[in-house]
């Protein structure tokens, strides 16, 4: 009897300290979103989101060219990342018995686990040397190499998951091969693909090691694309390491406006992945 | 004369069809040939990059490998002054870092599968969890470097005083404390996944011998899901090894040989990042590349093991 006591005191004991210790593990996001909150929401307002930074010493000014440059940043990076990526997947689940399948499936699961300061590194000695200037055109190039991975699976996984009978509907009408593929399988697919889109971005742009030797950062509005432009991860690391308080203000700014736009961004991936039903 | 007529239109119609199907199959015979050949174009150019990578890595290291050989690898001085290069200082930062990281989550993140694989699979409780970990996942790097910066320094500093060592607040333990929450979500949604995947007739076998839930976790879960696991903390590794912009923050970024897990350091991502664009001199910077290829090796190595690992399990 007393075995079974100690059995039954050890299963709860277990299964308190699981409770806890996977309760522990949810503390530092409350911690990292409150502090925040609580550092950001005061140097966020109109001003701070349409102006330019100022020079050290004069209070105010803002970090609109960030939040432009992060954009611009995004669809430079989406441009080139999404057809290729999409044609990557459709590459991939068509041809899957291909033994050139085997090197991109490989490619794919490398380029997931590199660390974005190589790819930053690359993108460096690819584009930066070459053209001799730090430019948006490289950090978007960076950016899109992150991207490609998960654009690829997600097309990849989706299109696996479609029935044969949908393609065999549509070869037994007569419709050749590539409009089978563009216009009745890509359709049926649009939805998984949009949210592994949207997941892609969702990492990118946070990302700030690849930026550090291409995108570099700029205090001016930019628009061209060779020439080197801000970004909201690249001014938190800048600011958030100068040793003035001005500039750590504006990075908690920076920082709660950064966070708001990746929750969304992810927030929506995992509803659009919860309405359309799919699983990756 | 009708029919003759009548066969003589049909004739004609057939040949017009003929050549209208003939051109209609022509053409799609032209861009089937054009969607193949720019699906399979991609992925050949694809592939050509990660190649590349590879290869624009190596040679671009080929200077510094010559210059110092294997003593790149054991020599604590990095001196660019000198033009002295050793990367021991970097890969004791590395893996100091790393593996106290992840020494520290194997509770937490096995305590979150445990909870989301087996406890509570379904219901509020389990949604709040999984999503939380999922965010946490989600927050960029430089963010946790900036909060580590603030917030978590302070806190280390007096604990440091507290411990009785030199209060840097900056250095190998703090970086550590940073990466483990950040590579939780990595481990812990690995090990979730492949804790929901033990088949239920091996647990319902040993409830029905009267094993306490407690016994079924440790006696036929964990058994059954170690490979998984392991290659989960195999990823979150990979993830910790590369780690850039939280751990270039606060580390502290000192080119020395660490003295103690307190010290101020540097890991081979921080030292390319804050190096790399103010390197001058070819020697100095290929052998901050050489840095980078031995990151992109160990972490591709790290990597394919734990997805093979995974991929082998799922199959069984």
């Amino acid at each position: 009897m007393s075995l079974l006591r100690t059995r039954k005191i050890k299963d709860s004991f277990f299964k308190g300290l699981v409770a806890l210790f996977a309760f522990l593990s949810t503390i530092p996001l409350l911690l990292i979103l409150s502090y925040i909150a609580k550092e950001g929401i005061t140097s966020v307002n109109w001003d701070f989101l349409v102006n330019l930074p100022k020079p050290v010493g004069e209070t105010g000014g803002g970090i609109a060219n960030a939040i432009i440059g992060t954009f611009f940043l995004i669809i430079i990076a989406s441009v080139i990342a999404i057809p290729l990526g999409i044609g990557i997947g459709i590459y991939l689940s068509e041809f899957r018995k291909h033994k050139f399948a085997y090197y991109v499936r490989l490619g794919v699961d490398i380029l997931q686990g590199t660390p974005s300061i190589v790819i930053g590194m690359i993108a460096y000695l690819w584009i930066v040397r070459q053209m001799g200037t730090f430019s948006a055109l490289s950090g978007g190039m960076a950016l899109s190499i992150m991207m490609l991975p998960i654009i690829v699976t997600t097309t990849e996984e989706t299109l696996k998951l479609l029935p044969d009978s949908l393609k065999e509907s549509a070869f037994a009408l007569g419709v050749p091969y590539y409009s089978t593929v563009l216009r009745i399988i890509l359709p049926a697919a649009l939805n998984g693909i949009v949210t592994g889109i949207v997941l892609s971005i969702a990492r990118i742009a946070g990302e700030t090691a690849p930026l550090l030797f291409t995108a570099f950062g700029s205090p001016f509005m930019n628009f061209d694309v060779t020439q080197p432009i801000s970004s909201l991860p690249h001014v938190i690391f800048t600011y958030s390491t100068s040793p003035y308080n001005e500039f750590h203000s504006l990075a908690w700014g920076a920082s709660l406006i950064l966070i708001i736009l990746v929750l969304i961004l992810n927030i929506s991936a995992k509803l659009l992945a919860k309405r359309w039903k799919i699983n990756f | 004369m009708d029919s003759v007529l009548k066969d003589e239109n049909d004739m004609k119609f057939n040949a017009d069809r003929a050549i209208y199907e003939d051109r209609k199959i022509k053409k799609f015979r032209f861009f089937d040939a054009l969607f193949r050949r720019s699906v399979g174009f991609s992925s050949v150019l694809f592939v050509i990059v990660i190649a590349g990578i590879f290869l624009t890595l190596l040679i671009q290291s080929l200077p510094s490998i010559s210059e110092f050989g294997f003593t790149y690898y054991t020599n604590s001085v990095w001196n660019p002054v000198e033009n002295e290069f050793g990367s021991l200082p970097f890969l004791v930062g590395t893996v100091a870092t790393s593996f106290l990281a992840l020494l520290i989550t194997i509770p937490f993140s096995l305590a979150v599968s445990i909870f989301l694989g087996e406890y509570f699979r379904k219901g509020a409780f389990s949604n709040i969890l999984r999503n939380t970990i999922e965010l946490l996942g989600g927050i960029p790097s430089v963010i946790y470097g900036f909060w580590g910066l603030f917030f978590l320094v302070p806190i280390m500093r007096d604990f440091e005083k507290w411990v009785g060592v030199t209060p840097f607040g900056i250095g190998i333990f703090t970086t550590s404390i940073l990466l483990f929450i950040m590579i939780i979500p990595y481990s812990a949604s690995i090990g979730r996944e492949v804790i929901t995947m033990v088949p239920s007739i091996l647990k319902e076998a040993a409830y029905a011998l009267g094993s306490t839930r407690y016994e079924v976790v440790k006696g036929v879960i964990l058994p059954y899901a170690k490979s998984g696991i392991f290659a989960g903390i195999l990823l979150a590794l990979g993830r910790a090894l590369g780690e850039t912009m939280a751990v270039t923050m606060v580390i502290g970024n000192r080119n020395a040989l660490p003295t103690s897990i307190f010290s101020p350091a540097n890991t081979m991502a921080s030292v390319i990042a804050n190096e790399f664009t103010e390197a001058t001199g070819d020697i100095y910077v290929s052998s901050l590349i050489q840095i980078g290829l031995l990151l992109f090796i160990v972490t591709t190595i790290i990597n394919i093991l734990g997805k093979k690992i995974i991929k082998k399990f799922s199959k069984v």
